[in-house]
């Protein structure tokens, strides 16, 4: 008798009677403890001695638990496979008691990891478009829903929740203030450097202030004001009402006769249309003052000359319809933030998926926005 | 899971001189008490006299202000690295909610400390997972979220997943709370076969009293006028013999005349 690895002399040893016969001998204990390492001995030794059969003897084995019966799981699926034979033998009443505890002789045969049925093509892409509809549905019901919450505040202004529309304004907007200061500061720095390069080339030097306030009041202020809310505070708006979803917080407000749409989208959703255009303000005067910098410092340009520039080439249009734009993207990423809040299901997880997808729908439908309000304006002036 | 019968008493757990709390509150002053190997062991009573805060000690997430804290003879008391981890690696620990991860099926829950802390290959796995889920009658259930289950099947599989490294201590956190009589009854009746099948130690923080009677073999009882011990021993005999007018009220479950809740 004997066995491959020292370690394992106390729990197990073999003997080959012939050639195609191979007895494993258990002994003192097969538990949490030994598992592994026998399972790795057990695959060594059955690989070098190749049996036909393998006899398992539990006669000096005094106590199995459920990591003991996987290893003769293991033994028994490996002969299996190989279609050799296998049995135990010398088994006391309790260890028998023990594998029929555990199902011995079914265990095994089918794995966990391959029970879920695999469904073809048709049931996938019907089962994706049933999943598509429903969200639909899903995001039509919420509008409407969002729709009547607003009737309801028509109706009676003084219900809608001040203090807390007071304290979601501070959260999008005045905590937001420095992050949307420097990145349009240095915005406004990066472009005015940039076109300095081939404007000074033609001697306009002073038109890089007229090319940096157009295109951030116009195009780039709103934009990037709005893309930082949505990173900001679209998606914890999903992530703060998703966890109120999930601790039954939406649940605990409908029982008490208590629209949780009034009560949690409508403070968001004025508290961002409020805060944004002014947010926006503060983007355009940051990006003016970064241009400034360059053209002050590298390009010659006096501040008065610059300023004068700059007031000369905006219109009042230019800064109102910059404000305008950032109030429909207030009302897309503070809507949606919320949507993906109440589409929140499945713990944690979902959480995490809602938070994501919301600042993906923000973005793509800050963009989408962008570009037809750009078509309707370009008709609009004929 | 042959049974050893054992003939002296071996201690698991010993708390020496405890005092634990949070900042400056003291929540339990010099706590002093032992738990035997293979025992049912009830930590009870009313709800802020800091049940709780001693079974978060006992699993190291809180460290006590004084006293020493003794698991398997390893002393945890002040430690955060290796003998706290393996320690810990000998106990299971049932949350109150089951803690399951969310974004996991149920096997692959019960499977993550097996992955994490041996080296047995996948399909060993898959089938003491499968053990495991069919010990807890959670079998067919294997694919399942777990908030596509019940809250009583959401504690079993907690429980197995507790269970999953066979720990020689399972710590349970109010195994009973929400849920309904008969569920809460079977999980009893789990517990007891899980004590008698594995000799495992079980710890548990509850304050259910039908659950206590069937479980407990010994109790001990915290009181947050004196934030000690105030009684130790078996429920029954403490419900009929004990002569501290807080054990009776509480077995008794009589109303403080002065702290009614109904009073005018």
């Amino acid at each position: 008798m004997t066995t491959l690895n020292n370690n394992l002399t106390n729990f197990y040893s073999f003997s080959q009677k012939s050639p195609d016969k191979l007895t494993i001998h258990f002994q003192d204990r097969l538990d949490v403890s030994n598992a592994a390492p026998l399972i790795k001995e057990f695959n060594t030794l059955l690989r070098t001695h190749k049996p036909d059969n393998l006899v398992i003897d539990l006669n000096k084995l005094t106590y199995l638990d459920d990591y003991g019966v996987s290893v003769l799981v293991e033994l028994k699926r490996t002969m299996g496979n190989k279609r050799g034979d296998f049995s135990l033998t010398n088994m006391s009443e309790k260890v028998n008691e023990i594998l029929t505890m555990h199902r011995f002789n079914v265990l095994g045969q089918q794995s966990i990891s391959v029970q879920k049925t695999s469904q073809n093509l048709f049931a996938n892409l019907g089962n994706s478009a049933f999943a598509i509809g429903s969200e639909v549905r899903f995001m039509l019901t919420f509008l409407g829903d969002t729709c009547y919450s607003f009737l309801m505040f028509l109706r009676r202004p003084g219900s809608l929740r001040f203090n807390d529309t007071v304290e979601n304004m501070k959260r999008v907007g005045l905590d937001a203030l420095p992050i949307v200061g420097l990145i349009s500061f240095l915005l406004g720095l990066i472009m005015a450097f940039m076109s300095s390069v081939q404007l000074q080339q033609f001697g306009a030097n002073i038109y890089v202030a007229s090319l940096v306030s157009i295109s951030m009041t116009r195009e780039l202020g709103p934009i990037m004001t709005a893309i930082i809310v949505a990173g900001r505070s679209g998606s914890s708006f999903a992530a703060e009402i998703g966890t109120m979803k999930i601790s039954e917080e939406v649940d605990a407000l409908s029982t008490m006769n208590i629209n949780p749409n009034f009560f949690l989208v409508l403070p968001r959703m004025f508290a961002a249309l409020l805060v944004m255009p002014i947010l926006t303000l503060f983007s355009d005067l940051f990006a003016i003052a970064g241009g400034l910098l360059v053209g002050v410092t590298m390009l010659d340009l006096t501040v008065s000359g610059y300023t004068n520039q700059t007031i000369n080439t905006l219109t009042l249009f230019d800064v109102f319809w910059g404000v305008f734009k950032s109030g429909i993207f207030a009302i897309l990423i503070s809507w949606t933030g919320c949507l993906k809040g109440f589409q929140v299901g499945g713990g944690a997880a979902g959480v995490g998926k809602a938070t994501t997808s919301a600042v993906v729908y923000s973005i793509f439908l800050i963009v989408l926005s962008d570009s037809l309000l750009v078509v309707i304006l370009r008709y609009w002036n004929g | 899971m042959i049974n050893k019968t054992v003939k002296e008493k071996k201690v698991a757990i010993k708390v020496m001189d405890m005092v634990a709390g949070y900042g400056e509150d003291v929540i339990l002053n010099h706590l002093n008490f032992e738990v035997y190997e293979g025992e049912i062991f009830v930590i009870l009573g009313g709800s802020g006299c800091g049940k709780s805060t001693l079974l978060k000690h006992l699993i190291g997430l809180n460290h006590p202000m004084s006293g020493n804290i003794v698991i398997n003879g390893v002393d945890i008391t002040d430690d955060k690295g290796d003998n706290l981890q393996r320690v810990l690696r000998e106990c299971g620990i049932l949350f109150q909610s089951g803690a399951l991860f969310s974004s996991m099926t149920v096997a692959d829950n019960v499977a993550l400390p097996i992955q994490e802390h041996t080296d047995l290959p996948a399909s060993s796995i898959d089938n003491i997972v499968k053990m495991k889920l069919a010990q807890v009658s959670l079998t067919g259930y294997e694919k399942h979220l777990p908030s596509e289950i019940s809250g009583g099947m959401r504690k079993r599989a907690g429980l197995a997943r507790a269970m999953a490294l066979n720990p020689k201590i399972l710590f349970f956190d109010e195994p009973s709370a929400g849920l309904d009589p008969v569920t809460s009854a079977e999980l009893d009746q789990l517990i007891i076969r899980l004590n008698r099948n594995y000799g495992t130690t079980m710890v548990i923080v509850t304050h259910e009293l039908p659950s206590i009677f069937s479980v407990a073999h010994r109790v001990i009882m915290l009181d947050k006028r004196v934030k000690k011990i105030i009684a130790e021993g078996s429920p029954h005999y403490l419900r009929d013999n004990s002569q501290n007018p807080f054990v009776r009220q509480f077995f008794n479950r009589e109303i403080e005349p002065e702290n009614s809740l109904l009073r005018n």
